[in-house]
C-alpha cells in the first residue's frame, strides 16, 4: 500500500510537470499582449516592461526559468494585479473558494446519500418519485441559473441573504446552495441505483432473515456497500464544483480563485492563468489520488497496482 | 455384432396432442431490440420525455419555417418589449409592463405598428425572443449531439482497451486520462479558440476533448468487472480473440453503462455550452444559443425577468427530459437494474 501511494505521488508530480509544460507553450501561442495600454507605450518602454518580466528572452530560456521557479514554489508574477506574485494572489483568494466548495460538496453529498437511500428503501412509492424528481432537478438546472434565481428571490426580493457580499457565513449560504444542487442530484441518483441493487442481494436477505430490523440492515449492511460508487464520483464532482464556482463566484462577487481565473483570461494575464491551471490541476489530481486510495480501503475486492489484471 | 432389423410397423405414433398444446409458444418471440422498445413504451414518463424531446428536435430542425421572425433582425425602436400574445388579454402575455408602479402598455408607448406582437417579447436590440430561443435551442442541440458523438467515439474504445489490457498499458492510459481531466476545461476551450475560429466547432471539440474522460473511466471500471466474469473466461478459454470478446461480450454488457453515460453527456454538453456562452467565450454574437440568451437575460433580470425565464425554462426542460429519458432507456435495456 505504501509503495503504491508513493508511486502515485511520483506520478502526481510527473503529471504536474507535463501540465506545466503544455500550459506554458499554449500560453505563448495566445494572441494579444498582457499590456493592455501598449498603444501608449513607446517601443523603448515596451522593451523595458518586457525585460522586466523576462519576456525578451528566447522561449526556451523563459521555459527553463519558469519550471525552475516551479520547483521553488514560484508561479511567477501577475501582469495585472500590481505585480503581485501569483502564489500570493492564489493564497489570498483560496479561502473563500475552498469554503463554498467544501460546504457545497459536503452538503450535497450528505443530502444526496440520504435522499438516494430513502428513495431506494421506499422504492416505487411517492417518496421515491419525489426524491427522484428532486435529484433530477438538481442535475438538470445549471448552477448559474439556480444562483441567479436564488439571488433574485432570496436576496433581492425577500432580503433574507445579502445580494453580493463576502464577509460572514451568511454570505456563503446562497453560493453554497447553488453549488450543492448538482452533487446532491448526482449522489442521490447513484445512491438509489446502487442501494436498490444492494438491497436485493443475498447478504441482505441473510441479514434480514437473521432477524435484524430494517433500520439495522440498511445502516450496517446496505449503506456501506452502496457508498462505493459514490466514492468514484467525488473526483468528477470536485471538477464540476470548481467549474461551477467560476461563474457562481462571479454572480455573487466572491473574491475567490474562480472569479480570479475568469478575470485573468479576459485580461491575458498569462502567469495567473498558468499558475491557476497548475494549482487547479494539483488539487484535482490530489482528489483523484485520495479517491483511489479510499476505493481500495472501502472495497477489498478491488485489487491494487496491476489494475487487477491477473 | 449384427443390428437387429425392426420392422417399420412395430413403430407407432404416440398420441401427444396434449403435450403439443403445452409446448406451444403463446406469444410471438421478440428480439432483444423489440423487447427494449416494448419496455420503453410501457414507461409513461419516458414516453412523455421522448415526445417532448422529439417535438423540441423537430422545432429546431424546422426552425427556418417555424420561427416567426429573423432571429438576428434588430428593431431599435421595439426593444425590451414584454410578451404579447395577439389580442388575447392573458396576464403576463398582454404587452403590459410595470413602470414606476403602474402597469402600462409597452407596445403603445413605443408606437409599435398595429398587429405587431412578440409572443415572448423582444430583447435589448428589439430582436424577437421566441425566434432567438428556437434558433438558440437548435444551436445548443447541435453542439450537444456532435460533442456526444465525438465523446462516444473516443471514450468507448479507450476505456475497453485500458480496462482489458491492464498492466502497463492501463497505467499509461490512465496517466493520460489524468492529465487530460486535470486541465481545467476553460484552458482547453481557449486553446481551441486559437487553433480554430471561435464558434461551433471549437466548442464541440472543447467539450468532447474534456468529456470523453468520464466515459472512458466508467467503461474501464466496468471492463475490469466484466472480464472477471465466467462467460468472458469461457470465451477466453475457447480461444476467442480480444477484439471479438470486446464486440461480442463486452459492448453488449456495457450498453446500459454507455446509454446512461450518454444521457449524462448530452445535458452536460448543453450545460457546458451554456456555461461558456454565459461567461462570454462561447458562441459569438450575433448568433444565439441558450447560453448567450441566458446571459443576456440575466443582465436584465431584475427589471425584465421574462428575458431570463424563457431560456431558463427551455434549458431546464431539455435537461430534465434527457435525464428522465436516460432513466427510461436504462430500465428498458437492462430490466434487472430497475428492480
Amino acid at each position: 500500500m505504501a509503495k503504491y501511494i508513493l508511486k502515485r505521488i511520483l506520478y502526481l508530480f510527473l503529471t504536474l510537470f507535463i501540465i506545466a509544460t503544455i500550459t506554458f507553450f499554449l500560453m505563448k501561442m495566445l494572441p494579444g499582449t498582457p499590456f493592455s495600454n501598449q498603444n501608449r507605450l513607446s517601443p523603448e518602454q515596451l522593451a523595458i516592461v518586457k525585460a522586466q518580466y523576462g519576456l525578451d528572452q528566447p522561449i526556451l530560456i523563459q521555459y527553463i526559468r519558469y519550471i525552475g521557479g516551479l520547483f521553488q514554489g514560484n508561479l511567477g508574477t501577475s501582469f495585472q494585479f500590481n505585480n503581485e506574485p501569483v502564489t500570493q494572489l492564489i493564497g489570498q483568494r483560496l479561502a473563500p473558494s475552498m469554503q463554498i466548495g467544501a460546504q457545497a460538496m459536503i452538503l450535497g453529498t450528505i443530502l444526496g446519500i440520504l435522499l438516494g437511500a430513502i428513495a431506494a428503501i421506499r422504492k416505487n412509492t411517492w417518496v421515491d418519485t419525489l426524491a427522484t424528481f428532486v435529484s433530477i432537478l438538481g442535475i438538470s438546472i445549471p448552477s448559474f441559473v439556480l444562483a441567479v434565481l436564488l439571488q433574485f428571490y432570496l436576496a433581492y426580493k425577500w432580503h433574507i441573504y445579502p445580494v453580493a457580499l463576502w464577509d460572514n457565513f451568511q454570505s456563503s449560504v446562497l453560493p453554497t446552495i447553488a453549488l450543492a444542487a448538482l452533487p446532491l442530484g448526482n449522489v442521490a441518483r447513484f445512491m438509489r441505483t446502487e442501494m436498490v441493487d444492494v438491497l436485493s442481494s443475498d447478504y441482505i436477505e441473510l441479514a434480514k432473515s437473521k432477524g435484524n430490523s430494517e433500520w439495522q440492515v440498511v445502516v450496517k449492511h446496505a449503506l456501506r456497500n452502496s457508498l462505493i460508487p459514490i466514492v468514484t464520483i467525488i473526483g468528477p464532482m470536485a471538477v464540476s464544483t470548481m467549474t461551477g464556482s467560476m461563474v457562481v463566484e462571479n454572480i455573487f462577487s466572491i473574491p475567490g480563485i474562480g472569479e480570479q481565473f475568469v478575470k485573468s483570461i479576459t485580461t491575458n494575464d498569462y502567469p495567473t492563468i498558468m499558475g491557476l491551471t497548475i494549482f487547479y490541476s494539483f488539487l484535482l489530481i490530489l482528489v483523484f489520488l485520495v479517491v483511489d486510495i479510499l476505493y481500495v480501503l472501502i472495497d477489498p475486492r478491488i485489487r491494487l497496482g496491476n489494475g487487477g489484471n491477473e | 455384432m449384427e443390428i437387429p432389423q425392426i420392422p417399420k410397423d412395430k413403430f407407432k405414433f404416440l398420441n401427444n396432442e396434449g403435450n403439443k398444446e403445452q409446448e406451444k409458444i403463446g406469444t410471438p418471440s421478440l428480439t432483444y431490440m423489440q423487447d427494449v422498445r416494448r419496455r420503453l413504451f410501457q414507461n409513461k414518463v419516458a414516453v412523455v420525455c421522448l415526445t417532448l424531446l422529439s417535438l423540441i428536435v423537430l422545432i429546431s430542425v424546422f426552425a427556418p419555417i417555424i420561427a416567426p421572425y429573423n432571429p438576428n433582425a434588430q428593431h431599435a425602436t421595439l426593444s425590451n418589449l414584454p410578451p404579447k400574445l395577439g389580442n388575447l388579454n392573458i396576464p403576463g402575455f398582454n404587452g403590459y409592463q410595470n413602470m414606476g408602479g403602474k402597469m402600462v402598455d409597452a407596445y403603445q408607448q413605443v408606437h409599435a405598428p398595429k398587429g405587431t406582437y412578440y409572443i415572448l417579447g423582444t430583447d435589448y436590440l428589439g430582436r424577437d425572443l421566441l425566434s432567438r430561443i428556437i434558433y438558440g435551442t437548435r444551436l445548443s442541440l447541435i453542439v450537444a449531439v456532435l460533442a456526444t458523438l465525438v465523446d462516444l467515439l473516443i471514450g468507448i474504445p479507450y476505456g475497453i482497451v485500458s480496462g482489458w489490457k491492464g498492466g502497463m498499458t492501463d497505467n499509461v492510459m490512465q496517466r493520460i486520462v489524468e492529465i487530460v481531466s486535470s486541465v481545467p476545461n476553460l484552458i482547453v476551450v481557449i486553446l481551441m479558440m486559437i487553433i480554430l475560429k471561435p464558434g461551433l466547432i471549437s466548442i464541440v471539440l472543447a467539450i468532447a476533448i474534456t468529456d470523453w474522460v468520464t466515459m472512458a473511466r466508467l467503461i474501464r471500471a466496468q471492463t475490469f468487472q466484466l472480464k472477471e466474469q465466467e462467460y468472458v473466461l469461457a470465451a477466453r478459454t475457447l480461444g476467442e480473440s480480444s477484439t471479438k470478446i470486446a464486440t461480442k461480450h463486452l459492448i453488449p454488457n456495457l450498453s446500459s453503462t454507455i446509454i446512461i453515460q450518454t444521457m449524462f453527456t448530452i445535458p452536460n454538453a448543453i450545460f457546458f455550452e451554456a456555461f461558456l456562452s454565459f461567461i462570454g467565450i462561447g458562441i459569438p454574437a450575433p448568433n444565439a444559443s441558450l447560453g448567450t440568451l441566458l446571459s443576456d437575460g440575466q443582465k436584465a433580470f431584475r427589471f425584465l425577468p421574462y428575458q431570463m425565464w424563457a431560456p431558463a425554462i427551455i434549458l431546464s426542460i431539455i435537461m430534465i427530459a434527457t435525464n428522465l429519458l436516460g432513466d427510461g432507456l436504462r430500465d428498458a435495456f437492462d430490466p434487472q437494474s430497475s428492480d
